[in-house]
């Protein structure tokens, strides 16, 4: 499966859109995270655990959608784009859409 | 004045000295391992164009993300909550902003180098809010990710002349 964030993919010519794909996530690290974090706003720095957490979050929507896609029984998805929403706090909610298409090498 | 006063200033005081110290220690700290970092990664072309020249391109296209999550100090969160009194430039916090955005970049350019690519298109930038939302007395934190469509083009500097 190619997923890029571009109109087109080059070298291939889409041959089919079989329709808008997406995938979410709401994905919470434990408590004690949520305390290191709140330690690590009197020093600043990367808070390692919510990155870690975006990351997780966004491989899971990404791995949604591309499922979606697979069902729809495409071969690509172009012009993927992220969102976030908050929801709560200590949560993020990641959401993942595109255009799940069939494309063939020119 | 009695010990109740004290028990009350005491640790906004501590607290502000460690966040000047540590969290000035830390951004100094960061940013010369940003510039470290892009010098290493300055040989990528990265843009926002959305069309990726047909006849460049040498490897299958791949999208590449970075994310970063970046706490602000009990200083830069004092000074900032002193600004907003009177309203203007919140100083403190552009440096922060700055400090997420590159370190995205840097991080989504190093997936890109890994894959073997040489250019980097439609490049945007998102933030989220895992902590910084809904709350009253907010502590800034920046969640900032960058993602682009990575590639490999035949001639670089050709491809960027006429796209």
């Amino acid at each position: 499966m190619i997923v890029v964030n571009t109109e087109m993919l080059p070298g291939y010519h889409i041959k089919e859109v079989k329709g808008l794909v997406q995938g979410n996530t709401i994905r919470a690290k434990h408590v004690g995270r949520d305390m290191m974090a709140g330690l690590k706003n009197l020093v600043g720095g990367e808070i390692k655990g919510y990155t870690e957490l975006l990351v997780e979050a966004r491989r899971q929507a990404l791995e949604r959608m591309l499922a979606q896609a697979e069902q729809l029984g495409a071969n690509a998805v172009v012009n993927v784009r992220f969102t976030t929403s908050a929801v709560t706090q200590g949560a993020a909610e990641l959401y993942a859409y595109g255009t799940a298409v069939i494309v063939e090498e020119e | 004045m009695g010990w109740e006063f004290w028990i009350q200033v005491i640790p906004v005081v501590v607290f502000l000295i460690l966040g000047v110290s540590i969290g000035g220690f830390v951004e100094r700290r960061h940013f010369k391992q940003l510039a470290i970092r892009e010098a290493a990664l300055a040989d990528i072309i990265v843009t926002n164009l959305k069309t990726i020249p047909k006849q460049c391109v040498s490897q299958s296209c791949r999208l590449v993300v970075g994310d970063v999550t970046i706490a602000s100090d009990y200083f830069k969160t004092f000074a900032a909550s002193l600004r907003m009194l009177i309203g203007g430039e919140l100083r403190t916090y552009e440096s922060l902003m700055e400090r997420a955005r590159r370190e995205s970049l840097v991080r989504m350019l190093e997936q890109a180098k890994q894959l073997g690519a040489n250019a980097v298109y439609n490049v945007r930038f998102g933030t989220s809010s895992i902590r910084s939302a809904q709350r009253r007395n907010r502590a800034a934190m920046v969640e900032m990710c960058a993602y682009g469509t990575a590639v490999r083009l035949i001639d670089p500097m050709l491809c960027i002349k006429q796209p």
